[in-house]
């Protein structure tokens, strides 16, 4: 049996804990000096594939991330965390605000393809956009089955038996490999990048490239109208008893 | 004009390509963007921290790690242990230990990484976001105070029996060299370490020993030799503190740093075998004093962010605190204080920065890095006690980070080197203390 390659996409993306604030302008949100990290899911799918290669079953784990330039630093913590190598596709500020999960996908299936790889892994979705569109996408375009929202990864001779987190609960499921996968919340929790590696990465190699390079067009094609706050939350009320709940209820037309 | 030459060549001596390139662009005016300053959350953090003169990705690759560990294995119960006055410092060390966080300039032989300095202030400088001064405090001691004169003099099986569980997180070690009637005045300790045969007979008693109650071992300073020479006749020795003979005396009760325990040690006839001497015998003060300047410098880094941290606390709070009509905030001399309080943590955090290019440069920073000591405490009793004002009857009550920091660190004007003993360094340098 022999070992998979494994791709990871990792996207730079504003940090969770930070309080978002929209732009004067109301085109976007404030980027500037604002605290980014790699996406938590990215960094899920990360460490699975770094779990992979310490149970023998990839052979080598290649980082991903398209972005402007400090995209780089994702990928040198991919690499603190395990990755041995990385990928930059570099694009620059202005088309990086509209690139879509459309562009991402064909540049990741071009990649993939290129690189001879065997898993590619994702994280469900980026926090910035939640669009849960790339992965879906990306095995399309390769016409690889696809099994997201992954919860649990056990290796079954060639295939994948994958559990699923769905709305009803749990499904599980067997994928041919190659296949795309997009991490779960559950799947795992991320190891720190120890100093050790932090300082082992800086050796590692990380390719720059263009989306020319992959012959993939990154042009916008949608444009940004308007970003708004969510409205504010009104207050509520409180009732004393069940019956007050009902005849509210009825009286607003719910029931 | 002498001192910025020697600044600006020392400057220029350093191998790194991209202290060169910094330097070009600040002294020589090409344009650097500084980002502005944003609190952490509304106000931003300085997310511009590559500008800085000593550091580059690495040193933010290493605070962003280590802010990742603070945030999920030592933040969350930092109240608790302030109640509990005590904090699981195994625990809390391993983890970090684990992580590569306690050997950053330690010898790679024994599982350090023997990066530079830099390295070890941006530690610090990271460490100051822990929810209290305790915490960083104990993990100073570990990496700055008990270990690096072992590391540099210490033999091969001291290294190895004491310095690498100490990297690993596996030993939690303690410095014990101020007594009850000599902290600042070293010089005077009384515990003596008497040669008998192949081994020494320790006794005499230490005071304000931080891990002390926890400690594997104790990286020890007492007279070893003539009483005469006071600077010549003590020596380290790495003690484990289980041997019998070892009394802990006292849980010290303190007005804050409360989750670090303190305590107050007896030795009664304690048997060492004197292999455990570091280094050469008789040498020990001098090896103590060679790295005051990295305590002092490791100090000053610790109080950074978490001055700057209360600065955006108290805007937060007096933004939504309304008295009269209107926010507190909205007062002139509180934003025109807080602006002041800001100016004031730029220049403590430009003294530390070239103190410390200066230093891995390889100059003689006692001088600057005694500056760095006595300012910082200053500023920290000053900033805190004005920001506390602002938060009026809150800023009494327990539940706020305001009032644990003001307890917190009115010590730093006192331990490592009292406010006094800075003033008489940097006279000594002005040639001004009387003889």
């Amino acid at each position: 049996m022999s070992a998979y390659r494994v791709l990871v996409g990792c996207k730079r993306v504003i940090d969770y804990a930070v309080k978002i604030r929209v732009k004067p302008d109301k085109l976007g949100v404030v980027t500037d000096g604002v605290k980014h990290s790699m996406n938590p899911f990215d960094e899920i799918a990360i460490e699975e594939a770094i779990r992979l290669k310490e149970k023998k079953l990839a052979s080598e784990v290649v980082a991903f991330s398209c972005g402007p330039t400090a995209s780089q630093e994702t990928l040198r913590t991919a690499m603190a965390m395990g990755a041995d190598r990385a990928i930059h596709v570099e694009i620059d500020g202005k088309e990086a605000e509209t690139l879509q999960p459309i562009h991402v996908a064909k540049l990741l299936s071009k990649v993939a393809q290129e690189e001879k790889i065997d898993i590619i892994m994702l994280g469900k979705q980026a926090i910035d956009d939640d669009c849960n569109q790339t992965a879906q996408m990306t095995a399309s375009l390769l016409n690889w089955p696809q099994a997201t929202f992954a919860s649990k990864i056990e290796n079954d001779n060639g295939s994948f038996k994958v559990t699923r987190e769905i709305d009803g609960g749990l499904e599980t499921i067997k994928v041919k490999l190659p296949a795309v996968i997009s991490a779960d919340l559950r799947l795992n929790e991320p190891r720190y990048a120890t100093l050790p590696n932090i300082m082992k990465a800086k050796k590692k190699p990380l390719a720059k490239k263009k989306p020319s390079d992959y012959g993939v067009e990154v042009k916008a094609h949608q444009q940004v109208l308007k970003v708004e706050d969510p409205p504010v939350r009104q207050a509520g009320q409180k009732l004393e008893t069940v019956e007050d709940l009902v005849v509210k209820l009825k009286d607003g037309g719910f029931v | 004009m002498l001192h910025t030459r020697t600044f600006t060549s020392n400057i220029f001596k350093l191998q790194n390509a991209e202290h060169l390139s910094l330097y070009r662009s600040i002294f020589l005016c090409q344009e650097v963007k500084q980002k502005s300053d944003q609190s952490r959350e509304i106000y931003g953090s300085s997310d511009s921290k590559m500008a800085e003169i000593i550091y580059n990705s690495d040193h933010i690759q290493l605070q962003q790690s280590l802010r990742k560990i603070i945030d999920q294995e030592i933040n969350p119960y930092v109240d608790q242990w302030e109640k509990d006055g005590h904090f699981p410092a195994k625990t809390v060390f391993k983890k970090l230990g684990s992580a590569g966080f306690l050997g950053v300039t330690k010898p790679t032989d024994y599982g350090g990484l023997g990066l530079d300095f830099t390295y070890s202030v941006a530690m610090a400088e990271e460490l100051g976001n822990i929810n209290c001064g305790g915490v960083p405090m104990a993990i100073g001691v570990q990496t700055d105070m008990a270990t690096p004169a072992l590391a540099r003099f210490g033999s091969d099986k001291l290294k190895k029996e004491f310095l690498e569980p100490s990297i690993s997180g596996d030993s939690v070690a303690c410095l014990g060299v101020s007594e009850v009637g000599a902290g600042s005045d070293v010089a005077n300790i009384n515990t003596r370490g008497s040669r008998q045969g192949d081994d020494l007979i320790i006794n005499g008693g230490k005071m304000w020993i931080t891990n002390g109650t926890q400690a594997d071992w104790m990286c020890l300073l007492a007279n070893t030799g003539e009483q005469k020479q006071q600077h010549k006749n003590k020596s380290l020795i790495c003690l484990p503190m289980n041997l019998p003979g070892i009394t802990i005396a006292k849980k010290i009760d303190k007005m804050g740093m409360r989750c670090s325990d303190t305590a107050q040690i007896y030795f009664e006839d304690v048997r060492v075998p004197r292999s455990h001497i570091i280094g050469e015998e008789g040498k020990g003060f001098v090896y103590q004093m060679l790295q005051f300047q990295e305590e002092r410098l490791y100090a000053a880094a610790v109080l950074i962010s978490p001055l700057e941290n209360i600065i955006r606390e108290t805007a937060k709070y007096t933004l939504q605190r309304e008295a009269f009509g209107k926010p507190l905030l909205s007062n002139q001399v509180i934003h025109f204080r807080l602006a002041e309080l800001e100016t004031e943590i730029e220049l403590l955090r430009s003294l530390l920065y070239r103190t410390v290019a200066l230093y891995i440069a390889g100059n003689d920073v006692t001088k600057l890095a005694s500056m760095c000591k006595l300012k910082s405490g200053r500023l920290a009793r000053e900033l805190i006690d004005s920001c506390l004002q602002y938060w009026g009857g809150m800023g009494f009550t327990n539940d706020v980070l305001v009032s644990r920091l003001y307890r917190d660190f009115r010590l730093i004007s006192i331990g490592g080197g009292a406010d006094e003993v800075m003033l008489s360094v940097i006279c000594k340098y002005l040639n001004i203390l009387p003889k």
